[in-house]
């Protein structure tokens, strides 16, 4: 089971009213290489990993939750006070029309979230690079949306995400190693 | 819909130490993860886990329960709403 923690993860502060950046930001709210693809990916993935990394899968699954919460906490902040008026120049009327101000799981192009964006082929080497490559697509959006974003804030809390990212990506290469050792240690006997 | 909270430099003060510490925690459980030997890591593991516990026991005294399910108490009356939720503050 899991528990919710009243906080976020890093803080997220915006400077003005932005739906502009909003519908960039929506890519990685239900885009293809976005948060809740990554925290279904892995949650979905654990229950046939190896033992050895079926911790590592869980955990980083449970912090992309909190990465998902904080795009969220972006996109309702920089859109709750704009006009519709405001929400239609800004790209996001066909966005307005169906949903009002609520947040939806689509990309920034509009188009809704699908699980053909997420794998599991039951097989641990090929899951573990298919999430490093989902990191590393993550990691690549993240510094598209920040070459096209002007505002200090959510650039900060982007920086932090981008790492994460990284980090993310990391630990998979190493869990990889973890199973090759385990896959070459049983070839001696 | 806007419920935007008036809240006291004390209340972002301590939440920014609980994000501080609990990053610290996120960090090392993803890199004991996968280096489950190492006992330094371990160590300040525990002392971070410790220092959180410590943080949120002082914030939950002034605003109310971060958790719930039982795992922050309540007051009377029921008072998980006292705490903001994250993206109104």
């Amino acid at each position: 089971m899991w528990y919710y923690e009243k906080k976020l993860q890093y803080p997220v502060k915006v400077s003005q009213c932005n739906p502009r950046l909003a519908k960039y930001l929506i890519e990685q709210y239900g885009g293809a290489d976005g948060e809740l693809s990554a925290a279904l990916r892995y949650l979905n993935q654990r229950y046939t990993i190896p033992d050895k990394v079926v911790g590592l899968l869980n955990d980083i699954g449970t912090e992309e939750f909190a990465h998902l919460e904080m795009i969220a906490t972006m996109i309702y902040k920089l859109t709750k006070d704009a006009t519709p008026e405001q929400l239609v120049e800004a790209g996001m009327g066909a966005h307005f029309v169906n949903h009002d101000h609520a947040l939806f799981y689509h990309n920034a192009a509009g188009a809704p979230w699908t699980a053909t964006y997420i794998q599991a082929k039951g097989d641990p080497i090929a899951d573990l690079y298919e999430d490093i490559a989902a990191e590393e697509k993550a990691r690549a959006t993240y510094q598209w949306i920040i070459d096209v974003s002007d505002d200090p804030f959510i650039n900060d809390s982007l920086k932090f995400l981008r790492e994460r990212e990284i980090v993310h990506s990391q630990r998979f290469h190493e869990a990889v190693e973890i199973l090759k050792e385990e896959r070459d240690r049983k070839k001696v006997f | 819909m806007t419920h935007q909270k008036t809240l006291p430099d004390s209340y972002y003060q301590l939440m920014e130490q609980i994000q501080q510490v609990d990053f610290v925690l996120v960090e090392l459980t993803l890199y004991l993860d996968t280096h489950p030997d190492d006992l330094d890591a371990i160590n300040q593991f525990n002392q971070a886990a410790y220092e959180s516990r410590q943080l949120k026991n002082t914030f939950e005294k002034q605003f109310g329960p971060l958790m719930q399910f039982g795992q922050s108490f309540s007051n009377y009356p029921w008072d998980w709403k006292e705490a903001p939720w994250p993206w109104q503050v």
